[in-house]
């Protein structure tokens, strides 16, 4: 065989080998729902023996991949409006559009006691750099920035504001103590009912817009049983336990 | 012209940031370049190591580990808070150190290759005619490494322009400070905004590929260019 050829042959049998395995679900899922996934999938695959690949990433990005022919076949997104986009242009299952989870704000710092339980320190305005995600395209951050307009402190901190790409870069701004403080997913300084490290206000619902989480099964997963079984057991209640501990509402 | 003012104040940042990492790349560079091509020490090849990481680590990773070295409590933050700077990290000050790091290598190998090319007979010349090491260098080296100054300095450039993922980790996407044309970008393309997107990293396209046909066409006359 001549190298070309060899070259040639040996592609194929990479491509030949690719296709997904029976009893398997591709996952888009937006960063921060990233640890309950890990949970709910664990036990989904102990439960039913079907196997979840999940990729996580922001929202926005998933939907430009997803256009784009992306083999994903359940999209659990961080706000409703996108999958509502996504069934409009009819790359969904039509019906299969339901909200799993709606998020909740968190007011987070790293360093402990600095951050009260009503949010004070806002007002004080003392900090350096308060995190935001980028309000244009994180739900999380648009909540942020709601509740700074609530507090009529928008204009007070904008020069303090830092912009992180999605809700796990704010984080990260802060858990490295570059940002004092930031808004984050409670979710992700959240479990089993306690804040993990630092210091936090749990934002009252209230004072944003819902950050509704909405999942759809997509076109691509139109003819896969697997996907819609983790779409149901999503709903189940065993997902619901799990979704709540990590700070969710349903 | 469907740029809007934000687009502008990116493109304008660029290229402060790119201008001022060129400059600072060459002085840092040249010393390091010439040391490199010269010495027989065995931190030859850690250091050379060194200079190259960036051409092989992602972005990301550089970006990180700046972001928790110039962080409060990282040892570089500690430093500059010493020192009453503050911490770097969402500065442009920081850009321009995270870009120093990030485009080194693009500076540094060119200038080691130019050097290494001239080799050690025209400085033995210029000794047997009384040159000091210092006149040698400015009246023999410069003169005939100067196409690996221009590769250099082009490709420290370019490569500063098209920088992305270290500004993303450390920048905090601040207009007029830390929000370059690659994070604009990533920020229209995020919003759903494409056709915004299209005309900046189309303008992006064509000014990368202007400098580089600018710089290899000028290198047909100019064989010693060493990249």
């Amino acid at each position: 065989m001549n190298p070309r050829k060899a070259c040639l042959a040996l592609s194929l049998s990479l491509v030949a080998a690719a296709p997904a395995l029976a009893g398997e679900v591709q996952v888009a899922v937006a960063a921060n729902f990233t640890a309950p996934v890990k949970v709910i999938a664990a036990e989904f695959e102990k439960d039913t023996g079907n196997k979840v690949v999940a990729a996580f990433g922001a929202t926005g990005q998933f939907y430009a991949q997803i256009k784009n022919g992306a083999p994903f076949e359940v999209f659990l997104a961080a706000d409703d409006t996108t999958p509502a986009k996504l069934e409009n242009e009819k790359l969904t299952l039509p019906g299969s559009r339901f909200t799993y989870a709606t998020g909740a704000l968190a007011l987070w710092s790293a360093k402990e006691g600095y951050v009260d339980d009503q949010g004070a320190v806002l007002k004080k305005n003392e900090f350096q750099h308060l995190a935001v995600a980028n309000p244009k395209t994180a739900p999380y951050g648009l909540a942020g920035m709601q509740v700074l307009e609530k507090l009529g402190l928008k204009d007070a901190v904008a020069s303090k504001i830092v912009e992180g790409q999605n809700i796990a870069q704010t984080q990260q701004f802060v858990a490295t103590g570059n940002a004092e403080l930031g808004f984050v997913a409670l979710s992700q300084i959240y479990k089993d009912g306690n804040v993990t490290g630092g210091s936090a206000w749990l934002v009252p619902g209230d004072m944003h817009d819902p950050i509704r989480q909405d999942a759809v099964i997509l076109e691509k997963g139109k003819d896969n049983p697997v996907a819609k079984a983790f779409a149901d057991y999503l709903k189940g209640p065993k997902a619901a336990k799990v979704i709540e501990s990590f700070g969710y509402k349903l | 012209m469907p740029l809007t003012a934000a687009d502008w104040s990116a493109i304008w940042l660029t290229l402060q940031l790119a201008v001022l990492t060129t400059v600072l790349l060459l002085c840092i560079g040249t010393p390091i370049a010439w040391w490199l091509s010269r010495t027989r020490s065995p931190f030859k090849g850690p250091v050379g190591a060194i200079v190259a990481l960036p051409l092989v680590l992602p972005p990301t990773v550089l970006g990180f580990y700046l972001l928790v070295a110039m962080g409060p409590d990282g040892f570089v933050g500690r430093f500059t808070q010493q020192l009453g700077l503050g911490t770097l990290p969402f500065s442009f000050a920081g850009l321009v150190v995270g870009s120093v790091f990030y485009s080194m290598p693009f500076v540094v190998q060119p200038l080691q290759n130019a050097f290494e090319a001239i080799g050690a007979r025209p400085l033995e010349a210029a000794a047997t005619l009384r040159a000091g090491p210092w006149d040698s260098f400015f009246s023999v080296v410069l003169p005939l490494a100067r196409p690996g100054f221009l590769t250099a300095a082009v490709l420290g450039f370019a490569h500063t322009v098209g920088e992305f993922g270290v500004v993303l980790m450390i920048g905090g996407n601040i207009p007029g400070r830390t929000r370059v044309v690659s994070v604009q970008i990533f920020n229209h393309v995020e919003a759903l905004e494409y056709a915004q997107a299209h005309w900046l990293a189309g303008g992006m396209v064509a000014f990368s590929f202007l400098v580089l046909l600018a710089l290899y066409g000028s290198r047909r006359r100019t064989p010693v260019a060493g990249f």
